[in-house]
């Protein structure tokens, strides 16, 4: 085991009044500690000379939660591709180096304290679609709809997506089009997500524009960043699904079916 | 009616039907820098054959073909302009504290560019029309020549001397620098945003943009360069 000195800029930031860069020293961290693990050991040092430790985000600690974030030398959840911070490890780094630590940014994830950011504006678009309507009750047969092989794994590519908001920590222009497509698109694949598929994509959409994120310009550093992968062709497909959601939405195909002004 | 203008002002304003609306009037321009540039490559074959090209828009459709193209055109460039002006605007608001640390992964400098070589390309644009469709501050206007018993604008000796000039041909060239770079990641881009591209025709779309953009550059340089450079047509 080695042990790394390590120099850290940390952002340090209480709600809404202005933030600034901290210089905190980082000294014999042990190389296979995890990132959080080092954050850990730097609060615990923190603490006991009575400062305020930094605040951040964790959860599961198995890459699966998407609750840890932080913005890892520029890079969301940091350097190593499809790893989150918590899966991070500190023989990435070299005894020496730099690291600058900041929260995800963005103005539609407002900054608690710290590192910690409010990323409450996912949930509010996931509920504006980012579900289907069933009837409760006895659970129905598992293999009563038949879904071919491809069609499910796709679905499984895109929910595989944890919600973490690296794709929007990443993008130029804060835009949250990864997370909003790979949760329309799995719904919008699957047979079960069929009646709702047009209000679902206006809706997510609409609520996304809502939160103040930005707009994707192509270029793909959501995908770059992504801890699990999401592919962009997600965003295809979602900008598809959308245009002609609006189309039947202009023209109100859809509503006379239903035998008035029903559906969104 | 007015629930039809309803929706359709919710697609303009949001951020996928402008982007649509961006990729749509890109495809009209993108397809219109082709056909100019072939045109304008007739200037090789010699005078006859630009005049009778120059005559021929200039009269197509009892002249009022050239209108609809010239309007169609700046309906193009205005929604393309003003979404992508409205876009950048909000695409900056939507991160007010920038990072101290900034990375770029993949994102290529063309595609971070596009705002300012576009604004680029519309100066650019207002130049070339004054300089050669208003004929602002010259007199290439009075330039004419015998085209089969006809008199016609003399196109040929209009461009020639219009590059004949080094600083208007210098900055047709940056121009046409600006204009492969915009190209290099907007062509490609307007199939992702129109929801084309696969896993599979991704690549191709990406090849096809970038040589497209090369072959834009090379074709429309020419011109300037075979003049001021190696006194084409002197």
């Amino acid at each position: 085991m080695a042990l790394l000195n390590l120099h850290l800029k940390v952002w340090r930031q209480n709600g809404s009044q202005p933030g600034h860069f901290q210089d905190i020293e980082a000294p014999e961290i042990p190389d296979h500690a995890s990132f959080l693990e080092m954050m850990d050991i730097v609060n615990e040092r923190l603490i006991a000379n009575g400062q305020d430790p930094i605040a951040f985000d964790h959860d599961c600690r198995e890459g699966i939660c998407g609750a840890c974030s932080m913005t890892i030398n520029g890079m969301p959840h940091g350097p190593e591709r499809a790893t989150t911070t918590c899966q991070l490890h500190m023989r990435k780094f070299r005894t020496g180096d730099t690291i600058w630590i900041e929260p995800f940014r963005a103005r539609s994830f407002p900054v608690v304290k710290d590192l910690m950011v409010d990323r409450g504006a996912f949930d509010r678009i996931m509920q504006a679609g980012g579900f289907v309507s069933i009837r409760t009750g006895s659970a129905p047969e598992g293999n009563s709809i038949p879904i071919g092989k491809d069609v499910a794994d796709a679905a499984m590519d895109a929910a595989a997506c944890i919600g973490c908001g690296a794709c929007v920590a990443s993008c130029k222009n804060a835009s949250a089009m990864l997370f909003v497509s790979a949760k329309v698109g799995q719904l919008n694949t699957l047979p079960q997500g069929q009646p709702e598929r047009q209000r679902r994509t206006l809706g997510m959409v609409r609520q996304m524009d809502a939160e103040g994120f930005g707009n994707c310009t192509n270029q793909y550093e959501c995908e770059a960043a992504c801890p699990k992968e999401i592919s962009v062709r997600w965003i295809t497909k979602l900008n598809r699904d959308y245009a002609v959601a609006a189309v039947k939405d202009i023209v109100g195909a859809g509503r006379q079916q239903a035998g008035g002004e029903g559906g969104d | 009616m007015s629930a039809v203008f309803e929706s359709l002002t919710r697609f303009y304003q949001s951020s996928i039907g402008k982007k649509t609306l961006v990729a749509l009037t890109g495809a009209m321009l993108v397809l219109f820098v082709l056909g100019h540039m072939i045109g304008n490559l007739l200037i090789f074959v010699g005078p006859h054959a630009i005049n009778e090209y120059g005559h021929f828009l200039q009269t197509v459709g009892h002249g009022m073909g050239v209108w609809v193209a010239r309007i169609g055109l700046l309906a193009a460039v205005v929604i393309h302009i003003v979404a992508t002006i409205q876009l950048t605007k909000a695409n900056r608001a939507a991160r007010e504290q920038r990072y101290g640390c900034e990375a770029t992964q993949v994102a290529s400098r063309s595609s971070r560019f596009m705002i300012w070589s576009g604004l680029t390309l519309l100066a650019f644009i207002v130049y070339h029309l004054l300089h050669f469709t208003a004929h602002a501050g010259n007199n290439y206007g009075s330039y004419m020549t015998d085209l089969d018993g006809h008199q016609v604008h003399d196109v040929y000796k209009m461009v020639i001397a219009g590059f004949s000039w080094a600083p208007a041909a210098i900055f047709y060239v940056i121009a046409m620098l600006m204009l492969c770079s915009h190209l290099s990641h907007g062509v490609s881009s307007l199939f992702q945003t129109l929801g084309l591209a696969t896993n599979k025709t991704w690549p191709i779309f990406k090849f096809v943009g970038h040589a497209y953009a090369a072959l834009i550059l090379v074709g429309n340089c020419s011109i300037p360069i075979a003049i001021w450079v190696f006194g084409y047509g002197h």
